[in-house]
């Protein structure tokens, strides 16, 4: 077959050519390629030998061996505290804030005037992160003073403590990542957009009211980008920390210390450079793991199209 | 015209009035109810973020609370941007983000010209590596980031968080490649004709085309500069060199319980990121589109 390919091996002017884009190529990527070896992989490999060390900083690092990870899963009550927490945290943020999402993008989804003054609106919050948003919870969460109880008396509902209320903080921090999922919901919300029509239009010819649409195409077709955001939520709330730093420090009680914040504890207040990272560690194979678990999971209820519909 | 659009109306009313119309007018009135009711429930915090800031101390504790205040004061805000330093903190956040734009913008766009349309041996297992630092925790490698910042004499000065950013960056390379995939390779192979260099294509031609990603990706870049906490709440330790967001969690140290105080200096630091939401929603809105779907 005559392609660019074989004609480049057969004349000389080709390969030298090929040589010289190869070289740029190389030259273009390069600047990645040494960020990527100096922060993030020179890191990483500093960081499996440093998660078998202690490390302060003041005396040169010590090998331990196995004593940092024994520790954490052993004798770290903290530790396996942190980890309830988060969890408990993305169990509920992550899936809610996936439903939450879609139904606010098929609510956007509708070809009436004024859709984007309101996509507007529940975008906002998605940009506005950080310390600033994290203290106009603290206030909102106020159990006397704030909104949020407000709102909830004037129905006739008890006002909880929220952040000072060991058994309501964690709650309190996953109302607070529902407000900013208009992210989510503008992927959602392209990819409605990306439904082919003429789907729509077969499954009317084959008599479908819309609760079928919605059930037989909207939902498979769907499953894609459902599947991208689980895992891109999950990978994101299991680092939670601005918020949980700046409104609460860990407190009430423990209650809202997650992991990526006691992890910041132990490097940055107390030192202990090996023991966080073996933290690090443990939290990367958790995330590689459920990622992994959602992959393979992906196979049985993610639609690709190209694949037979069933 | 208007005129005329009643006529027409009361025409099609009385030519196809039926059920299924009412029905069809209910379920857009119904759909407006719940956007709005939802709208309001999510602009309400920075409505109480307003409110509170234009409060005099003794209002702020009333129980039911004030929406509207009475008397609107705006002391709050030059007494509260005066005791957190505002502008000291201010140019330094706009430093930190120009320049850490720049360099991801400059970087990031250099880098996927030889991702997107060079070919080189060990392009697609390099691709794959970059897709894979997105999944990595940066707590992995913040630890041992800091050592070396340590060892290089870098803690509390800008270097750790603007040199990275220069040697580009995953999510935006992936996002930029997206882009630039779609640019038509008949324009790289005219310019060649013309004499042009890979150097010269990328600056001449890739770069002015690919405009709407670039714009994308230094919107992104401008929020999260200047939202940045982690990294300069471990590398900086002097107050003078600290950027908005650790100036404000300071300020919130000192002033725990001055809500009118917190929340008018919250207002101000989150107005910048809401003002070029609203000019550049567009591009923001088609760049997490963009990740989001074609990935």
């Amino acid at each position: 077959m005559l392609s660019p390919q074989t004609f480049k091996q057969f004349s000389g002017k080709g390969k030298l050519k090929f040589d010289r884009e190869a070289l740029w190529g190389y030259i273009f990527v390069a600047p990645w390629v040494i960020g990527f070896l100096v922060f993030t992989l020179g890191p990483v490999i500093a960081s499996i030998g440093l998660s078998f060390s202690d490390y302060d900083f003041f005396a040169p690092p010590k090998f331990v061996g196995l004593s940092n990870y024994i520790e954490l899963f052993t004798r770290d009550r903290l530790f396996l505290l942190s980890l309830y927490n988060t969890v408990y945290y993305v169990i509920f943020s992550v899936p809610l804030g996936i439903i939450f999402a879609f139904l606010l993008a098929l609510l956007l989804n509708v070809k009436l005037p004024g859709m984007n003054i309101y996509r507007t609106v529940f975008y906002l919050p998605a940009v506005t992160s950080g310390v600033a948003v994290s203290l106009l919870w603290i206030w909102l969460f106020n159990p006397q003073f704030g909104l949020i109880n407000y709102l909830l008396r004037s129905i006739g509902l008890p006002g909880p403590g929220w952040l000072v209320d060991p058994t309501w903080s964690k709650p309190a921090f996953i109302l607070m990542s529902l407000w900013g999922v208009g992210g989510t919901a503008v992927i959602f919300l392209a990819g409605l957009q990306g439904v082919p029509t003429s789907l729509y239009e077969a499954a009317v010819i084959d008599g479908a009211n819309t609760w079928q649409k919605f059930r037989h195409v909207t939902i498979p077709m769907m499953t894609p980008v459902i599947f991208f955001n689980l895992v891109m939520g999950l990978i994101g709330s299991f680092q939670v920390f601005t918020s949980a730093y700046v409104m609460t420090g860990g407190a009430p009680q423990n209650s809202t210390l997650f992991y990526v914040l006691y992890l910041f504890r132990q490097a940055f207040r107390l030192l202990r450079m090996g023991y966080a990272a073996a933290m690090a560690w443990v939290l990367f194979v958790i995330v590689i793991l459920l990622t992994l678990i959602q992959f393979r999971l992906s196979q049985k209820w993610v639609y690709y199209e190209g694949e037979m519909m069933r | 015209m208007a005129a005329q659009d009643i006529q027409h109306s009361t025409l099609s009313r009385t030519r196809h009035f039926s059920w299924y119309r009412v029905q069809k007018t209910l379920s857009k009135v119904l759909w407006y109810f719940f956007l709005t009711a939802l709208g309001i429930i999510f602009s309400l915090p920075f409505f109480w973020m307003l409110s509170s800031s234009l409060k005099v101390e003794a209002r702020i504790w009333i129980y039911p609370p004030q929406w509207i205040p009475n008397p609107i004061l705006w002391q709050n805000y030059p007494e509260a941007l005066d005791l957190m330093k505002f502008w000291q903190l201010l140019k330094n956040t706009l430093f930190l983000t120009t320049v850490g734009t720049f360099g991801i913008v400059l970087s990031s766009s250099w880098v996927v010209y030889g991702f997107a349309r060079l070919n080189f041996p060990g392009k697609n297992l390099l691709f794959m590596v970059l897709l894979s630092t997105m999944m990595l925790p940066g707590q992995v490698t913040m630890v041992p980031q800091f050592i070396l910042y340590k060892e290089l004499n870098w803690i509390n000065t800008y270097l750790p968080l603007l040199v990275p950013a220069f040697f580009g960056s995953a999510f935006y390379i992936f996002l930029l490649r997206q882009f630039y995939m779609g640019i038509p390779r008949e324009l790289d192979d005219a310019a060649k004709i013309d004499g042009c260099g890979y150097i010269g294509i990328w600056w001449r031609i890739i770069m002015p085309l690919s405009k709407p990603a670039l714009a994308t990706v230094t919107v992104f870049s401008v929020i999260n500069g200047w939202n940045d906490f982690l990294w300069p709440l471990i590398i900086l330790n002097d107050a003078n060199k600290f950027n908005l967001s650790l100036g404000l969690a300071t300020f919130r140290g000192m002033y725990s319980t001055q809500w009118g105080y917190l929340m008018a200096a919250s207002v101000v630091i989150l107005l910048p990121p809401i003002i070029l939401y609203f000019f550049a929603q567009r591009l923001i809105v088609e760049g997490i589109a963009l990740t989001g779907i074609k990935g």
